[in-house]
C-alpha cells in the first residue's frame, strides 16, 4: 500500500478512535441524564455533579468523530448526513435541550427545577434513541425495508440501554451510599436488556447484510474473531458478579465501569471489522470518499500533535475531579 | 404553496448560526473579563472582586453550554444542509474547521470543568492558568471559523481540478485579504456586546436595588471598556468597508442601494429599495457623502448594482447596514456620556442620574443586535454565491425534501425562541438574587452580619 492508500485507514482508525471515545465519555452522561428521574432531589444534584465538570467536553469528541468524517471522507459526508437528516434533526434537538438544562436548572427559579430535570431526562433520552436509530440505520448501508426498519428500532432501544448502564456503574465508581447502591440495581436492571441487544444485533447484522456474514463466517476469519465475542461474554459475566451483592460497593468500584468500558470496546471493534473498509456500507469505501493527500497530511500533522495533547489534559481534569464527586461550587 | 427546499436551507442555516453567534459573542470576550476580574481579586484582595468574578462565571457556564450546543448542530448542518459544499471544497474548509475542532474547542470544552468547579482542587495558578486557557480557547475558534468565513468572501490560495478545489498556499487561504478585518471587527463587537451586558445588567441591579458591593466595579470596568472600543470598532468597520468596496463591490453598492453607476453617490439615511423598478422609493441622504466615505473623495465613482451579472438581494443589507450602524451609534453616546457622568460621581452609579441608568440597562442587548444586523449584511451580501463567485449556493444545497426541511425548521425555531426567553430571565433572575449566598468565607461575609466573629475575638481577648 502507498501513504495514498495507507492515509485514509488511518483516518477510519481515528475516526473510530473518536467515535469509541464519544460513546463511552458522553455514554455515561447520557445515561446519568436518562436515570434522574428515579432518584430523589438530593440524590439528582449529586448524579450532576458527577458528570458536571466533564459533560461540554464529552460532547467535543462526537464533533470530532464527525469533523474527521467531514474532513477526511467528505464524499461520503454529505451521504451520510443527508441519510440521517431527520433523525440528526431529533438527536440535535436532544443535545441541545439536555445541554442547556444543565445550566438552567440550578440558575433558574426553584419552581422550575423539576421542569429543568425532566428537559435533562427527556433529552437525554432523545438524544440515545435517535443515535441508536443512527447507528441502526448506518451499518445497514440505509437501506430500506420493514426488516432493515425494525433492525434500526432493536438498535434504538438497546444503545439507550447501554448509555444506562454506563452512567449507572459511572455513578457506582463516583458516588457513595444509598445512590451508589441504587446504582448498581440500575446496572443490574439495564444489564439484561444490553445482553439480549447485543446478542440479536451480533446475529441479525450478517442476515441483513451479506457483507458482513462473508466477513466473519468464514474460515480461517472465524477462528481469528473468536476472541471478540469471547472477551464480550467474559466482560457481561464479570459485571453481573461485581454487581450483585455489595461487591462494587467498596474498593472494586471502579471495575464495573472499566467491564462496562471493555464490552463498548469490543462492541467497536466487531463493527469496525465488519464495516472496513467501507465508509457507507457497501457503497462507498474509504478510499473513493477520501480528500487529497495534502489536505490529510495536513490533518493527520495537525492530529499527532493536537490529539495527545487533549487526551492529556482530559485525563488531567479528570484527575482534578477525581474520587467521589461532591457538591458542585462555581469558585 | 410551493416550498423552496434551498430557501428553507437557508433560512434554517440562518437561524441555527444566528441563534448560535449570540452566545459565542458573548462568551469569547466574557472570558477575559473573568481573566480581568480573578486577576484583580489576586492582585488586591478586594473581595468585590470575586462577587463579579464568580456572578459573571455562572452567566459566563450558562452562554459557553448554550453556545455548545448550537455549536455540535451548526457542525452537523453543514453536511445535513450543505452536502455540495464540503464536496467542493473540502480540501480547504475540512482542515480549518478540524483545526478549530483540535485546538479550540477541546481546550475550551475541557479547562472549562477546571475553571467553573476546580477552585480548591487546584493552586490558584493553575487555576488562573485555565481561565486563561478557556478564553483562549474560545479565541482561537473565532479565528479559524473567521477565516474559513473569509475565505468564502474572498478566496485565494487555491486551484480547482476538476471542480474540486485544491490548496496552493495555506498563508494565503489564511490571511486571505478580508480576514484581518473581519477577525477585528467581530472580535471588537465581542467584546462591546460583552462590555453592554455587563454594564447593563449592573445598571439593572442599581435600578432595581439590588446592587451589591460588586456592582460598581463590574460597572466601570464595562463602561470604560466600551467607551475605549467603540471609536476602534467605527474606524475597524470603515477600514472593513473599503476592504469590501474593493473585493465585493456589489455587496457595498446594495448597502448604499446604489442602481446605477453614479459619481458623487448621496448617502441614504432612509430609502425603500424597490428591486422591481430597480430604483429607491422616498429616498432621504446627504448629497456626495457615501462617495466621500467609501472612496474619500466627494466626486469618487461608485458601481451601481445594474453593472454586475449577478448580486444579493437588496433590502435585508440597505436596512441590516442602518440599524448596524445605528445600534454603533447608541454605544458611542451611551457609552462615552455614561463615563463622563459616572466619573464625576466617583463611579458611585446610586448617584448617577436615572435616566443614565435606564438608559445603560436598555442598552444591554444592543450588542447582540448590531452583531447579528452586520452579520446578515455579510452573508446575505456573499448571496447568491456560497463561495464568493466561484460556487453557487443553490448549486450545493441538499437534495432533502422540502416538508422534512420545513418540520424540523419548526422544530428549531420552537426551541430557539423558548431558549432565548429562558436565557434572558434567568439572566435576569441571577441579577436580582442576592450574591455569595453560599459564600465559604473564613473572615467578615455571614459570620460578620450575625455578629459570631467579634464576639468570640472578645472571648478570646
Amino acid at each position: 500500500m502507498s501513504w495514498a492508500e495507507i492515509l485514509p485507514v488511518i483516518f477510519m482508525g481515528l475516526m473510530g478512535l473518536a467515535m469509541f471515545l464519544y460513546v463511552v465519555l458522553d455514554g455515561f452522561d447520557l445515561g446519568v441524564g436518562m436515570l434522574l428521574h428515579r432518584a430523589d432531589d438530593g440524590q439528582k444534584d449529586m448524579m450532576i455533579a458527577s458528570i458536571g465538570p466533564f459533560w461540554d467536553a464529552n460532547e467535543t469528541w462526537l464533533v470530532l468523530g464527525v469533523g474527521i468524517l467531514l474532513i477526511a471522507f467528505p464524499k461520503a459526508h454529505g451521504v451520510v448526513m443527508t441519510a440521517l437528516y431527520l433523525p440528526i434533526a431529533l438527536m440535535l434537538l436532544g443535545l441541545i435541550l439536555r445541554g442547556v438544562a444543565f445550566d438552567f436548572r440550578v440558575k433558574a427559579q426553584d419552581r422550575h427545577k423539576p421542569l429543568w430535570n425532566f428537559i435533562f431526562f427527556a433529552g437525554s433520552t432523545v438524544t440515545s434513541v435517535a443515535q441508536g436509530w443512527m447507528l441502526g440505520r448506518f451499518i445497514t448501508g440505509f437501506a430500506d425495508g420493514g426488516a432493515y426498519d425494525l433492525f434500526a428500532l432493536a438498535i434504538a432501544i438497546a444503545l439507550p440501554c447501554a448509555y444506562v448502564l454506563m452512567g449507572a456503574t459511572w455513578l457506582v465508581l463516583k458516588t457513595e451510599g444509598d445512590l451508589q447502591s441504587r446504582a448498581a440495581h440500575w446496572g443490574r436492571l439495564a444489564l439484561i436488556p444490553v445482553v439480549v441487544g447485543m446478542g440479536l444485533i451480533s446475529l441479525a447484522t450478517p442476515w441483513v447484510s451479506d457483507t458482513v456474514s462473508a466477513r466473519w463466517f468464514s474460515l480461517p476469519q472465524f477462528i481469528g474473531l473468536l476472541p471478540i465475542p469471547f472477551a464480550t461474554f467474559a466482560c457481561f459475566v464479570a459485571l453481573w458478579w461485581t454487581l450483585n451483592g455489595k461487591r462494587a460497593l467498596g474498593t472494586l468500584c471502579w471495575l464495573p465501569f472499566i467491564l462496562t468500558v471493555g464490552i463498548f470496546l469490543m462492541g467497536g471493534l466487531g463493527l469496525a471489522y465488519s464495516l472496513y473498509p467501507f465508509v457507507v456500507m457497501d457503497r462507498i469505501t474509504i478510499w473513493q470518499a477520501a480528500s487529497s493527500t495534502a489536505a490529510l497530511n495536513l490533518i493527520l500533522a495537525g492530529c499527532a500533535i493536537t490529539v495527545p495533547a487533549i487526551l492529556a489534559y482530559t485525563f488531567f481534569a479528570h484527575r482534578v475531579f477525581w474520587g467521589k464527586a461532591t457538591e458542585l461550587r462555581y469558585g | 404553496m410551493d416550498l423552496d427546499p434551498v430557501l428553507l436551507a437557508r433560512i434554517q442555516f440562518a437561524a441555527n448560526i444566528t441563534f448560535h453567534i449570540l452566545f459565542p459573542t458573548i462568551s469569547i470576550s466574557l472570558g477575559w473579563m473573568l481573566l480581568f476580574m480573578r486577576w484583580r481579586w489576586l492582585k488586591t484582595s478586594h473581595r468585590p472582586w470575586l462577587t463579579a468574578y464568580r456572578f459573571w462565571t455562572k452567566v459566563f457556564a450558562l452562554t459557553f453550554a448554550l453556545g455548545v450546543v448550537s455549536g455540535i448542530t451548526m457542525s452537523f448542518q453543514f453536511g445535513t444542509n450543505w452536502p455540495g459544499f464540503m464536496e467542493k471544497v473540502g480540501n480547504i474548509a475540512g482542515p480549518l474547521l478540524g483545526f478549530e475542532v483540535l485546538t479550540a474547542f477541546f481546550l475550551e470544552a475541557t479547562f472549562l470543568g477546571v475553571m467553573l468547579f476546580g477552585h480548591g482542587r487546584v493552586s490558584e495558578r493553575v487555576h488562573l492558568l485555565a481561565t486563561f486557557l478557556v478564553a483562549f480557547g474560545t479565541t482561537m475558534s473565532a479565528f479559524w471559523i473567521l477565516v474559513l468565513n473569509s475565505w468564502m468572501q474572498t478566496p485565494v490560495g487555491y486551484e480547482i481540478i476538476n471542480g474540486e478545489f485544491h490548496v496552493t498556499s495555506w498563508m494565503e487561504i489564511i490571511f486571505n485579504p478580508s480576514f484581518p478585518y473581519r477577525f477585528a471587527h467581530m472580535l471588537l463587537a465581542s467584546f462591546l456586546t460583552m462590555a453592554f451586558l455587563v454594564a447593563g445588567v449592573s445598571a439593572w441591579q442599581v435600578l432595581r436595588g439590588k446592587a451589591n458591593a460588586s456592582t460598581p466595579l463590574a460597572l466601570r470596568a464595562a463602561i470604560t471598556l466600551a467607551a475605549v472600543l467603540i471609536p476602534v470598532q467605527i474606524l475597524v468597520g470603515d477600514m472593513h468597508g473599503l476592504n469590501t468596496l474593493h473585493h465585493q463591490p456589489q455587496k457595498i453598492a446594495a448597502i448604499e442601494g446604489v442602481w446605477e453607476t453614479e459619481k458623487g453617490a448621496p448617502l441614504l439615511l432612509f430609502a425603500l429599495p424597490n428591486e422591481t423598478e430597480r430604483r429607491n422609493d422616498m429616498a432621504i441622504g446627504i448629497p456626495k457623502m457615501a462617495s466621500f466615505i467609501l472612496t474619500h473623495e466627494w466626486d469618487g465613482e461608485l458601481k451601481g448594482l445594474n453593472e454586475f451579472e449577478a448580486h444579493p438581494p437588496v433590502k435585508p443589507l440597505f436596512f441590516g447596514f442602518r440599524i448596524m450602524v445605528a445600534m454603533g451609534t447608541l454605544m458611542l453616546l451611551v457609552s462615552w456620556a455614561g463615563w463622563w457622568l459616572l466619573r464625576r460621581r466617583g463611579w458611585q452609579p446610586e448617584h448617577a442620574p436615572q435616566w443614565l441608568m435606564v438608559g445603560i440597562a436598555a442598552m444591554t442587548f444592543s450588542g447582540w443586535i448590531a452583531t447579528v444586523a452586520g452579520w446578515y449584511v455579510t452573508e446575505i451580501g456573499r448571496q447568491p454565491w456560497i463561495v464568493q463567485g466561484l460556487i453557487r449556493t443553490a448549486d450545493v444545497a441538499s437534495a432533502t425534501p422540502a416538508p422534512h426541511i420545513a418540520i424540523t425548521l419548526a422544530g428549531y425555531l420552537i426551541t430557539y425562541v423558548l431558549l432565548i426567553a429562558a436565557y434572558i430571565s434567568v439572566l435576569r433572575y441571577m441579577a436580582e438574587k442576592p450574591s455569595d449566598s453560599y459564600d465559604p468565607a473564613p473572615t467578615g461575609g455571614a459570620a460578620t452580619l450575625l455578629g459570631t466573629q467579634p464576639a468570640k475575638k472578645e472571648g478570646g481577648a
